[in-house]
């Protein structure tokens, strides 16, 4: 029998960027909120101090700072016809865990999505035609422009201190920036981090070829910044132990560097850790939310009641928790009704590896970070005519390499053996002088791909497991493969000696990493029929239940998601603050 | 409503006492929270008798990589860069046992993009597995693997790579790749955990190791780094040279 | 140490025998009046005067248990002395266990003249010494303070001394020798901000308590005022004009931003001086912080000569060169500047070149978290090195620190990090 708390205004089910985000906006609020953390408390110096966070055995190879399947996984299949088996160990996509959750472990790369992907379904039925769309795709619009979201976006980007050039300052183009990026208001908050020598020579490259390079931008302080919270950062030393580690020295942007020292400070806020929420609570008609209840470290169920519950959780635990605590209706793929677990996605990743003439190049890649490297986005979103092309997406294409770390990163040509005398001089040979540049192409959604229950596999509380069904459609192979001839071609001009094409391959697999943006589930929309959430992130059927993340988002765009994911927890608490607290209740109108 | 001071139950203890030992609490508030020492950093692996293998096991394991990694003039091979003491290290731990991953049954065979769902984890695959290989060797050379000549290992390695030799339990071909990859972990991972002594492969490809501050290499293009790798236990400039 | 023990035992069991037996009038027992306190409740700039003093005394530091929040001024808070631990006590107005039953004039005595109702002196660990500079009016006002706190019922057994330490009546030996109970009076020469400056580092602010060196009976040495001492475990530094250890070639701007925020360009208050800061000094007024800067800055320090840096060929310097880059430069930059208020600048800390290094050995060993403050939230926090570096190398880093970019300080030796490594002192 669960034990009741005393109440709280807010109470916050994870704690990492957007509970972070939604604890300190709705704090200054005057309210009392409480934040529940499924992980361990995280601090720097404590648990990632720059004289252990360099251990790739154990951050990179064992997964340490990330979820143990042990405590809750998924099941994963391709499609209908199969049976869903558990992800007993991490491959594809690395969940987080613990208080700053993938804040903690990102590399740091900090986009905005393109203007046309907010109104994605509506713009490219205007330029295409609505018959240019497989029949199948269930992209839709957002509910929310890029305009709307600007000032959110620059929000984030001021408290992370984001480092980058800026390409269109309020409709002027500006050299060296993403001229085909959104109207920003202002300049980023510190210039774009320094280039390593691969980087720097495929911005050359590509500029040659008649592309527009810029800096990818980053969370990776480019020199010490002090946040509009009052909360410094140190300057990044390009260490190359980003993304899956902690940073040691303070100089990546997280909800630790930059919110939590002002947040835990107020005496109407307090976060608990280790405590796993089981379900949201709702009352007798199941159109409030009456609370949550979570189970400690013991194993004892506590109730903890609130006036509002913000779902701040990983996108797929999300949908988990509204689907066990049966909030919305669940998507059924043969119909085509319901809308949690609806319009799932991930990101589709390729790369090349381009080998050069160790006696002439020598590119240090162990001297980098997690959100450097040069990039062009002719081919992303809609930037670009798809009509001869015969599919719809794209994605940046850039040597954002971040590492040498040399368990993961020693690449040899393809046809070397894998083990043996002549590896061995592969590796050693093409350590210094080999690039790895990446595409980072759009994943859009589709009526097969989405979340469910699993009816087989349970978690350690008896808890039935989400169940993945995702498989890659044609649209979004021809896609990448067109992004990774494209980067060849750059790779080639950089001058390698020989360029090898790793082309994305279906069918999806659990077993290579391809980011851990997984995106979708609960999605937002003007339209309850095909969304769980309306355009303030605010879940139709409950209207004190907001829902934060990017299981919000109905398709992915061609760029990392964070940046995106900040900018509509702003723009979720700016809605609470000016028109929810005055006047509880739902924000829109279907 | 619970009116909590602000203070927070995880402040250290008195300033004026020694150090406090970590206090793992459910809530925090007020400050961030600290302890002296804190942290857990690496247990160094240490020299010393096996404590996985068995002394069969672990001489079939040393001529395992020192085939996969074999030695050169320039550098050494798996078995002198301590990739055996490295994996028998690890299958006695966390990873050997398979602690942290999902294990709820029921495991079903499933397709290859659905990963591996064996209930055996590394370290009954290495039992297993080494049994199996000397089995082979036996049978068809008269010895076990380890006392093969170094061509003759080369043959078995590379016909149960292919598929072309089968070992007993049918798991040969994972079984070696398993250990290619654990052999090169151990091979590449910091000397504290057992392998790449004295960071020898560090050395090998010119990798710095755990340094963290390249703010006056970044723009420094096309320069080789020059300084001596790191690891966690430090480097040998770090011992003070009696005068 | 042992020898400094028995020195103490002796001198205090003879000093105890005598004022037993002499029955030094002020130091025999007498009834507690227990009258209460006159003061009314509604005297609320008198209260409000309490309260700034109670923050310049940082009373709450000692009387407040921080393991029981909720409690303010119920004392129970162990606080360690050279020779064991006292318990501070309770003074919140409980007539029971805390001082709601002394009168005014029993308030005074213990503040002022470290004399409880009963007669019985109080430990020096309540620095009543340094609170004698206060008036009889401040005091008024602080007990003002005091009565409108919550009465807490938290009975204390202050005295934890083991014997013969525990005779209180021993203590008139320590007074004769030290007790100097003058309240302040301004010097004429020098300027405002100075007196107030002297009332407030002498007087409430009782820096010397810490920043004193202490005789072996524990005393101030007053020919060596605040020019730092070594207690428990740390090496509390010198806060003088002295330019090299001191805060002499601070401005005050800086001064003043240590004590306001716990940071400035050179380094963090953190250790003892972080709950200094947070609960008194940052809630000081900016012009008692000048005034503090003015009279720090003209007390006379030790003596600024330094030996010869040493030579980057010495072995120690080497290693910990080699040490410096890989461990700590990441943070604190290879030109020792570290980063504004977030990573000291080694090369500009005086504690750095502190004559003892105790401090600086403690903190890489164990690590520690800076002072956070509304002004500076960010409290980064130096994690430990002591799992990683050896008696040796960290004597060699900080050799290396103490003797680089300009400047020279003795060698941190193997032997210093042992003994603070096994729990002594430096």
């Amino acid at each position: 029998m669960a034990r009741k708390l005393p109440a709280k205004d807010v109470v916050i089910v994870g704690f990492g960027w957007t509970g972070a985000i939604m604890a300190q906006e709705l704090t200054d609020e005057g309210l009392d909120v409480i934040a529940i953390e499924r992980g361990p408390w995280r601090d720097t110096a404590m648990d990632y101090p720059p004289n252990y966070a360099q251990d790739e055995l154990r951050y990179h190879i064992r997964h340490e700072l990330f979820l143990r399947p042990e405590q809750t996984t998924f099941t994963f299949r391709n499609n209908m016809s199969q049976t869903a088996l558990p992800i007993r160990n991490w491959g594809a996509f690395m969940p987080p865990n613990g208080v700053g959750g993938g804040g903690v472990h990102w590399n740091a790369e900090t986009w905005r999505f393109l203007p046309s992907d907010f109104v994605l379904r509506t713009h490219l039925t205007e330029r295409y035609g609505a018959d240019f769309l497989p029949a199948d795709m269930t992209i839709q619009d957002w509910g929310v422009t890029y305009e709307d979201l600007e000032p959110h976006y620059d929000a984030f980007e001021y408290l992370c201190g984001t480092c980058g050039t800026a390409g269109n300052v309020n409709g002027e183009i500006r050299q060296g920036g993403n001229p085909f990026e959104g109207a920003r208001s202002r300049d980023y908050p510190n210039p774009a981090q320094e280039q390593g020598f691969g980087h720097a020579l495929f911005g050359k490259a590509a500029a040659e070829m008649g592309y527009k390079p810029f800096p990818q931008p980053s969370g990776n302080m480019s020199r010490p910044y002090t946040n509009p919270l009052g909360v410094r950062l140190g300057p990044c030393t390009y260490c190359g132990y980003c993304e899956w580690f902690g940073c040691g020295n303070y100089s990546k942007a997280s909800p630790q560097t930059t919110i939590l020292p002002v947040l835990i400070r107020k005496s109407n806020f307090m976060v608990r850790d280790n405590c796993e929420v089981t379900r949201i609570n709702t009352d007798a008609s199941g159109k409030r939310a009456t609370g949550v209840t979570f189970v400690d470290t013991r194993g004892e169920e506590w109730e903890q009641p609130a006036d509002l519950v913000i779902l701040a959780a990983y996108a797929i635990f999300n949908v988990q928790l509204l689907l066990l605590s049966k909030i919305g209706k669940p998507y059924d793929p043969i119909t085509g009704e319901g809308v949690v677990g609806r319009n799932f996605t991930h990101q589709v990743t390729s790369g090349v590896k381009g080998f050069f003439d160790k006696e002439k190049y020598n590119f240090n890649p162990f001297i980098s970070s997690g959100a450097i490297g040069m990039c062009i986005d002719e081919f992303n979103g809609d930037n670009f005519d798809h009509g001869p092309l015969g599919f719809v997406g794209g994605g940046y294409i850039g040597q954002v390499q971040t590492n040498g770390r040399p368990i993961q990163t020693t690449p040899v040509p393809k046809d070397t053996p894998a083990w043996g005398a002549e590896w061995k001089k592969a590796v050693r040979d093409n350590y210094l002088s080999t690039v790895l540049p990446a595409t980072h192409g759009s994943f859009y959604s589709y009526r097969d791909i989405y979340l469910d229950l699993d009816p087989t596999y349970t978690d350690r509380l008896g808890r039935p497991l989400v169940r993945m069904t995702i498989d890659f459609h044609d649209n979004e192979l021809k896609m990448s493969r067109f992004l990774t001839d494209k980067l060849a071609e750059i790779a080639q001009a950089m001058g390698a000696s020989k360029v090898e094409k790793s082309y994305r391959k279906g069918p999806y697999d659990i077993t290579t990493y391809q980011t851990t943006h997984l995106n979708g589930g609960a999605v937002m929309g003007n339209d309850p029929r095909t969304s769980f959430l309306n355009r303030y992130l605010q879940s139709w059927d409950v209207s004190n239940l907001f829902v934060t993340g990017a299981s919000a988002f109905p398709q992915n765009a061609g760029y990392n998601p964070t940046g995106t994911v900040a900018a509509l927890a702003y723009w979720a608490t700016d809605a609470i603050r000016t028109k929810y607290l005055p006047n509880p209740g739902p924000l829109a109108n279907a | 409503m619970l009116n909590l001071r602000r203070r927070d139950l995880l402040v250290s203890v008195a300033l004026w006492a020694g150090s406090g030992a970590m206090v793992k609490a459910g809530l925090i508030s007020g400050r961030l929270p600290w302890a002296t020492n804190a942290g857990s950093p690496p247990e160094p692996v240490r020299p010393g008798p096996w404590k996985f293998f068995t002394a069969q096991e672990a001489a079939a394991v040393e001529a395992l990589v020192d085939r996969i990694i074999p030695p050169d003039p320039k550098t050494p091979g798996g078995k002198d860069a301590g990739c055996a003491v490295y994996i028998d290290r690890q299958l006695a731990g966390p990873y050997g046992r398979q602690d942290g991953l999902y294990e709820r049954p029921p495991f079903m065979k499933g397709l290859k993009g659905q990963g591996p769902q064996d209930p055996d984890g590394p370290a009954m695959h290495y039992r297993k597995g080494l049994a199996a290989l000397d089995e082979y060797c036996r049978n068809q050379h008269g010895k076990p693997f380890a006392e093969l000549s170094d061509s003759d290992k080369d043959d078995v390695l590379s016909g149960i790579e292919k598929g072309s030799i089968e070992l007993k339990g049918g798991a040969g071909q994972t079984f070696f790749q398993q250990v290619i990859k654990d052999a090169q972990q151990g091979f590449f991972a910091d000397p504290i955990y057992g392998g790449n002594r004295d960071m020898a492969s560090w050395r090998m490809i010119g990798f710095p190791g755990t340094r963290y501050d390249y703010r006056d290499w970044i723009k420094r293009h096309n320069e080789r780094f020059p300084l001596p790798p790191v690891s966690l236990e430090g480097r040998t400039e770090w011992v003070v040279r009696k005068s | 140490m042992l020898r400094r023990v028995i020195t103490v035992v002796a001198v205090i069991v003879v000093a105890a025998a005598i004022g037993l037996f002499v029955g030094l009038q002020s130091y025999a027992s007498r009834t507690p009046s227990r009258q209460g306190s006159r003061i009314g409740a509604q005297d609320f700039d008198l209260v409000a005067k309490g309260h700034y003093l109670v923050t310049l005394g940082d009373c709450e530091a000692c009387h407040t248990d921080p393991g029981q929040p909720g409690r303010p001024f119920a004392g129970g808070r162990p606080v360690e002395t050279p020779f064991g631990l006292i318990l501070a006590a309770n003074i919140t107005p409980d007539r029971e266990t805390g001082i709601g039953s002394w009168s005014d004039e029993e308030f005074d005595a213990a503040l002022r003249k470290g004399r409880r109702p009963d007669g019985s002196p109080l430990y020096p660990a309540m620095p009543y010494g340094s609170y004698a500079k206060m008036s009889k009016d401040d005091v008024r006002a602080i007990r003002a303070y005091l009565n409108t706190m919550k009465p807490i019922h938290n009975a204390v057994e202050t005295n934890q001394l083991p014997f013969p330490f525990s005779i209180r009546s021993g203590m008139w030996l320590w007074d004769a020798l030290y007790y100097d109970g003058t309240t302040f009076t301004p010097d004429p020469d020098k300027s405002d901000a100075w007196n107030r400056g002297a009332f407030l580092v002498r007087g409430p602010g009782h820096c010397g308590v810490c920043h004193t060196p202490k005789t072996v009976l524990g005393g101030d040495d007053t020919s060596r005022r605040l020019q730092g001492a070594n207690l428990q475990g740390w090496f509390i530094p010198e806060i003088t004009s002295n330019k090299v250890r001191g805060i002499g070639s601070w401005s005050e701007a800086d001064l003043v931003a240590y004590l306001k925020t716990g940071h400035n360009r050179a380094t963090a208050a953190t250790g003892p001086m972080a709950e200094v800061v947070e609960l008194s000094t940052s809630r000081m007024k900016d012009e008692d912080l000048r005034a503090i800067a003015t009279y720090l800055k003209d007390q006379p320090g030790s003596s600024e000569d330094t030996p010869p840096p040493l030579s980057a060929r010495d072995p120690q310097m080497v290693a910990g060169a080699a040490i410096y880059r890989d461990s700590c430069s990441a943070c604190h930059a290879p030109n020792g500047k570290g980063a504004p208020h977030l990573f000291p600048a080694l090369a500009e800390a005086p504690n750095v070149r502190s004559r003892d290094a105790t401090t600086l050995i403690r903190i890489v060993l164990q690590g520690t978290r800076s002072v956070a403050t509304n002004a500076e939230p960010t409290a980064p926090a130096m994690p430990s090195y002591g799992w990683q570096l050896s008696d040796d190398q960290i004597a060699a880093v900080l050799t290396y620190i103490r003797n680089s970019w300009g400047a020279a300080a003795p060698p941190v030796k193997p032997e210093d990090v042992k003994s603070v490594r096994s729990g002594g002192e430096g």
